[in-house]
């Protein structure tokens, strides 16, 4: 891993200062974070800015539809074992947010940075990473990203001859068949529970046989590569065969598989898995999911789910009942407008769970949960929600703005 | 329909179950227990035989690899056809829909021939696809009412004189022909662009087919107090967007 202190233009010093201003107006303008307007203004001024910023950097990219932002905490975690990371910590992936972050980070050595799937190809051009991780593709705000295995061809041909190290989920077939195209892949046996968007192969279209946890296209023998690094039940295995076991202080077995592939990505960077998987430890939230607030004398756990693959991971974590559980959706821009992705989430796995709904689609939530055949409350607000709970801890799930709008109410 | 219980056959999964059109047969199902039917679900992958003696099929949307995937294995098994024939009642949206159709044109650019259960056509437009709420009025011959639903596609489908249009639209591109037609029905073979999905927001209609499928008239009525709240809703947000 080489390392560059090459200084920046004066050009692209001037963007990244522009940026800077913008961002502190939105800040003062109580507009968000700031993040990506910064970034935005910055990449007007000077396209080329993403790659010269990222030029003194070893860079990792993390893309996935689920867990990039906890897998980019986790690994800039490990990673500032061996020296400063700059990252994009807050989620905002597109080129601005990027930028926008990479620009704070002058005296680092690593920069993680969460891409937006969508942008992975572009981003990974003009960054020269040094590593690519590639966590799972399945559905998620249809009206807006267009289709799963269009992304999949699209990473597929963006890659393709690319000199980074791409560790990518061995577990995920539309994941192998986007990653195959490169030269240098480290598989990791990371797991996806959701499957409905991997039983066509992608490589020829042909049904893939899944027997077990392998699979593998009857028709041209496309299937699952052999991993070298593997999440086996609360162990991490390492190309040795050593087991690590995980004790993270995030739940469920989605972030297992997040550190599994977060320790296989600190060993490329020479950094031992016990080390990296110690130092994920450390992280009990990540930007409010997971966390757990006091509101109203019950301690709500906020997750954010986003698509049908994001809830079923989450339903696999939660206390089991009768654990109260409050469901929020809303389709806002931000969560794509149509929701008819609840109907490819099994709601029947919530079964004996007191489940209140609110967010602004409560009404198809009702509906879904009565084909379910569940027995649910519609309220008007999170507080209607709680008083009808009894106290103690709740779980809090809700897509994207409605687990903004949770976060606001309990002032976390 | 078989003695014993209703035979729902939910075709190809595998390619043809993007956007929630799964809640379909999930609607279908549920509605049909809560009137005391057993109901026989019968999922079929596309490297299975289609049963040809179900009592109803629905098929949803897919994108268009999987849509020509599902065409080509459809016509070689003959399956859906001749449960066609025997009277089935064909439920189908999006992709499907243009598949049950003369044909359209797939994901290369060819004229694929469909299965010709509907006198449709479909090709692609060339504009944006066409995304949002859907608000249209059903054909007065199946007398329901207003249908709801959300369109996510670029196909444009064709009517040919052995069909009917589903639905006169109010709001929405539905056929996307511009003569403000919605979907397509003939005998027993429906078809819609509507997803959200359809039968979930439009619970007469699951209705509908479950009468065709028992032949009766009229069904007990039961609790639909969530599906017409949310009716309303939707209808009010169309009218008013934001
Ligand atoms: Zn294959």
């Amino acid at each position: 891993m080489t390392e560059s202190t090459e200084p920046l233009s004066p050009r692209a010093r001037l963007a990244v200062t522009a940026g800077r201003a913008a961002a502190a107006v939105s800040r003062v303008a109580g507009r968000g974070s700031g993040s990506v307007i910064g970034g935005r203004v910055a990449l007007k001024l000077d396209p080329d800015l993403l790659g010269r910023l990222a030029g003194h950097l070893d860079v990792v990219l993390v893309s996935a539809t689920n867990g990039k932002t906890t897998t980019t905490r986790l690994i800039a975690e490990a990673l500032r074992a061996g020296g400063e990371v700059v990252s994009n910590a807050l989620g905002a992936n597109m080129p601005a947010g990027i930028t926008s972050a990479l620009s704070r980070g002058s005296g680092a050595q690593y920069g993680v940075i969460e891409v937006d799937e969508k942008y992975l190809a572009g981003v990974a051009e003009a960054v020269s990473p040094k590593v690519i991780a590639l966590l799972n593709l399945s559905r998620d705000q249809l009206d807006r990203a267009g289709e799963t295995r269009m992304l999949a061809e699209h990473w597929r041909q963006g890659l393709e001859g690319s000199p980074a190290v791409v560790i990518a989920n061995a577990d995920d077939p539309l994941v192998v068949w986007a990653a195959s195209s490169s030269t240098n892949v480290v598989w990791v046996a990371a797991g996806q529970e959701w499957k409905d968007d991997a039983w066509s192969c992608p490589a020829c279209g042909g049904v893939l046989q899944r027997p077990d946890d392998n699979w593998k296209c009857g028709e041209c023998g496309f299937g699952r590569p052999t991993p070298t690094w593997a999440l086996a039940g609360d162990d991490v295995l390492d190309p040795h065969g050593t087991a690590w076991p995980i004790s993270l202080q995030l739940p469920g077995r989605a972030n297992k598989a997040n550190a599994t592939v977060s320790a296989a990505v600190a060993a490329a960077f020479g950094i031992s898995p016990q080390v990296a998987l110690e130092r994920m430890y450390a992280v009990t939230a990540v930007a409010g999911r997971y966390d757990v607030v006091t509101y109203q004398e019950r301690d709500i756990r906020l997750l954010l789910a986003k698509n049908p693959a994001g809830w079923l991971e989450t339903f696999s974590l939660i206390d089991p009942p009768p654990a109260p559980v409050i469901l929020s959706v809303n389709a806002r821009g931000a969560d794509g407008t149509d929701t008819s992705w609840l109907w490819d989430v099994d709601y029947t796995r919530l079964a004996g769970h007191p489940i209140a709904v609110i967010g602004d689609r409560r009404l198809d939530l009702a509906v879904r949960l009565e084909v379910a055949g569940l027995d649910f409350r519609v309220c008007e607000s999170l507080q209607e929600a709680l008083q009808q709970s009894p106290p103690g801890r709740i779980e809090a799930i809700a897509n994207y703005t409605a687990f903004q709008d949770l976060r606001r109410i309990v002032g976390n | 329909m078989s003695e014993s219980s209703l035979r729902v056959v939910w075709v190809y999964p595998d390619l043809l179950s993007t956007y929630g059109d799964q809640g379909n047969v999930l609607v279908v199902e549920r509605r049909a227990r809560r009137r005391g039917l057993t109901v026989d679900r019968v999922d079929v992958r596309s490297d299975e035989r289609v049963p040809t003696s179900g009592d109803i099929y629905l098929i949803g949307g897919g994108e268009d690899r999987p849509q020509r995937l599902a065409t080509e294995r459809l016509r070689r098994d003959g399956g859906l056809e001749r449960a066609a024939g025997n009277g089935a009642i064909i439920f189908t949206v999006c992709a499907g829909y243009q598949i049950v159709g003369n044909e359209f044109i797939n994901d290369l650019g060819e004229r694929e021939p469909g299965l010709g259960l509907l006198d449709v056509a479909s090709t692609r437009g060339t504009e944006d696809r066409c995304v949002g709420d859907v608000i249209a009025d059903i054909d007065e011959r199946l007398g329901l009412p207003q249908l709801t639903g959300f369109e996510n596609h670029q196909g444009i489908t064709h009517l040919g004189p052995g069909v009917r249009p589903l639905a006169r639209l109010r709001m929405g591109r539905g056929n996307g022909t511009g003569d403000g037609t919605e979907g397509a029905w003939q005998e027993t073979v429906f078809g819609t662009y509507m997803h959200g999905p359809v039968l979930a927001r439009n619970p007469q209609l699951a209705d509908l087919l479950l009468k065709l499928a028992l032949d009766v008239n009229a069904l007990p009525p039961i609790d639909d107090r969530w599906y017409e709240a949310l009716r309303a809703e939707r209808m009010a947000a169309a009218v008013q967007p934001g």
